[in-house]
């Protein structure tokens, strides 16, 4: 390896750790304003020890899971035991590779990204189901069974929604498809898109495993569900990843329905001209914010579905949905009435 | 050696490793695992091939889809292992007759086509969209073929229905989600006006 | 176009590496005390009776082979939805007729029950 590799593989290393440190850290007090926004909403205080405001207890949780004890059941299956935290961990990360922070700011400008993301976001579930199977304990078994269906059957309407979106954008690139949104808050695909709109998110709540839909850890039926056996480091694991899946979630529907980086008043006639009509990596990560709020809100709001409820919402009431609006999109692009990529 | 080159090794022998490993290893849930690993890295080699749309759509549908159900029917299904080696002797004979023919098949390829008549496709020029490509030919020129997918998917869909469902157990209770949220508060709650009891009265 | 996958190939090393760390560390720093009931695999107050991975509901397969056959017309939407402007209503139209053909089935699965739960 001559020295322009080398130069080349290390910044490369460079620029995913600058994607990777703030994540685990979002991550990180994601968790804590999740128990702050609820303990609210229930009218308590949250966390309020550790630090001013409590603002040290993520890190404080961190580091006792991590002098934890990795608790393996007797007749589990050691290597996959260890194993299934990697394989959920790896796809909510590595799909981060393709997000576009700003129309310059994206690791892998690759050409099918959109299509990268729903293969690796696919791919979240063998944690699930080798977590349940590796663990041999009934409650893990039944909950990575209940979690595998629900994620493959809201995996469906998540597809089509995607669909309805490159039918408006022309592009399966996440980048252009944020170009396609030019023009202020109602030339978002939010708009044309209304009813893939709520059901990307909705799946997107379902297929991260959280409240209502979580059934697969819920905890007065089956404990915690296919982690119920971790302990330790290998808990804080699928913890990490859970909450990454999330903020990646809010991070596409932001992309994808809300115009990424670009502001809502580009075309405002007094404000066209200042700063806050400028496209901006910060529009981006407000929006990402938002929506992460939402996670937050359904959770302290929403009682759990029942699991029929969930099998039946996803096949019968989001899939004939989104099959019914592509058609409709479709129709609208071909007719002129929407333009294609503007 | 390129970065290409290593890549293209370095997969190689993922692929060609886990490959074996899937019809060697003893504990069936290991096998797919590591059918799962050799899709992944024959959807590395195709994208050295430069056909993104085709690799991302082999791990999009295989691993994430077919492996998926592979690893439901493993690992649930209960499989006997030791019956499923006894008819190992019996059938080896056919076996080794299917391998060996096979790998002639294989060596004949190599044998008249060879590496140096087979030259690698040209490359992509710049700003050349795979999928593109693939949409504008496959719903013009392969309209036929594609229709035809579409019928075996259906087929699918009725064979795998009637092969596995078999309907609800009769005398089961179960709820109706429709009817449920249709109720109205009439049907449930019903106001009762009655006069007020005073306490002595009632003796309480 | 392969230059852009690299940085994807280091990402996807990266995360599996981080997973894998985390899991190591943990191990190491956390005490070994194992202990008969510490590891017997979670139950409500009584002995684990019967292997856990049990046989269930059939209904799980049939999810995840629907599931499969969905995935694959998804994967057909794709490109489709990228060129719709430049094949035009011929397109749409091909479209529709495959996806006609599998509404057909999702109402077949539908009338049949293979959706109840």
């Amino acid at each position: 390896m001559d020295m322009q590799m080398l130069t080349t593989l290390l910044w490369t290393v460079a620029k995913i750790l600058m994607i990777v440190v703030p994540l685990i850290l979002t991550v990180a007090y994601y968790t804590y304003a999740e128990r702050k926004v609820i303990g609210y909403m229930q009218s308590r205080m949250g966390p309020n020890r550790v630090g001013p405001w409590g603002l040290l207890q993520p890190f404080a949780d961190v580091f006792k899971l991590l002098f934890k004890e990795i608790i393996l059941p007797s007749n589990a299956n050691k290597f996959l035991f260890y194993l299934a935290p990697v394989l959920s961990l790896a796809p909510a990360f590595a799909a981060w590779a393709v997000v576009p922070f700003d129309d310059w700011l994206v690791l892998a400008d690759i050409d099918a990204s959109l299509l990268y993301v729903l293969a690796l976001t696919s791919m979240g579930v063998y944690g699930v189901i080798v977590a349940g199977w590796a663990s041999n304990s009934k409650y893990a078994f039944i909950g990575a069974l209940r979690s595998a269906a629900q994620i493959v059957s809201y995996e469906i309407a998540m597809g089509f929604a995607l669909v309805g979106v490159i039918i408006v954008a022309g592009s399966i690139n996440l980048r252009e498809i944020v170009l396609a949104q030019q023009g202020g808050i109602f030339d978002w695909f939010w708009l044309p898109l209304l009813p893939l709109f709520m059901v990307y998110f909705i799946s997107g709540v379902a297929e991260t495993n959280r409240a209502p839909f979580d059934v697969a850890e819920g905890e007065s039926e089956i404990v915690a569900g296919f982690h119920v056996e971790y302990a330790g480091a290998a808990f804080a694991v699928f913890f990490l990843a859970e909450y990454a899946n999330m903020i990646l979630i809010s991070a596409l529907t932001a992309l994808l329905f809300a115009g990424g980086w670009l502001s809502p008043f580009e075309n405002v006639p007094l404000l066209a001209e200042t700063f806050i009509a400028q496209p901006h990596a910060a529009w981006f990560l407000g929006k990402m914010f938002f929506f992460m709020f939402f996670f937050l809100w359904f959770r302290a709001t929403f009682p759990r579905y029942r699991y029929d409820q969930i099998m039946r919402l996803g096949w019968k009431v989001f899939i004939p949905i989104t099959i019914v609006w592509l058609i409709v999109a479709a129709v609208f692009v071909l007719l002129g009435w929407v333009e294609q990529g503007a | 050696m390129s970065i290409q080159v290593l890549v293209f090794y370095l997969f190689g022998t993922i692929l060609t490793l886990s490959a074996l490993s899937v019809i060697t290893v003893r504990n069936p849930v290991y096998a797919a695992l590591f059918l799962v690993l050799a899709f992944f890295s024959s959807a590395a080699i195709w994208m050295l091939l430069e056909v993104e749309f085709l690799a991302i759509t082999l791990v999009l549908v295989y691993v994430g889809a077919v492996m998926v159900l592979f690893l439901f029917v493993v690992m649930m299904l209960d499989v006997n292992l030791s019956r499923l080696r006894e008819g190992f002797a019996r059938y080896l004979p056919v076996g080794i007759l299917v391998a060996l023919v096979m790998a002639g098949e294989l060596l004949l390829v190599i044998w008249t086509k060879g590496a140096e008549k087979l030259p690698l496709p040209p490359g992509n020029p710049e700003g050349f969209s795979n999928t593109t490509y693939l949409g504008e030919r496959l719903y013009t020129e392969y309209l036929f073929p594609f229709e035809i997918a579409a019928v075996i998917l259906l087929v699918a869909i009725v064979a795998a229905i009637t092969l596995t469902h078999r309907g609800r157990s009769e005398g089961g209770r179960y709820q109706d989600p429709a009817r449920q949220v249709q109720v109205t508060r009439d049907e449930r709650v019903r106001i009762v006006s009655m006069p007020a009891v005073k306490d002595k009265e009632n003796g309480a | 176009m392969l230059a852009d996958y690299f940085p994807i190939l280091v990402f996807l090393g990266i995360s599996v590496a981080l997973g894998a760390i985390l899991v190591v560390v943990g191990s190491v720093l956390g005490p070994k005390r194992p202990g008969d009931d510490k590891m017997s695999p979670y139950e409500c107050g009584f002995e684990a009776f019967e292997d856990a991975r049990m046989k269930f509901d059939v209904r799980y397969y049939l999810v995840a082979i629907l599931f499969i056959i969905f995935d694959l017309e998804i994967a057909f939407l794709f490109p489709w939805a990228v060129v719709l402007e430049s094949i035009g209503w011929t397109g749409f139209w091909a479209m529709m007729v495959f996806l006609g053909i599998l509404v057909v089935g999702f109402i077949y699965e539908w009338k049949k029950g293979a959706l109840e739960w």
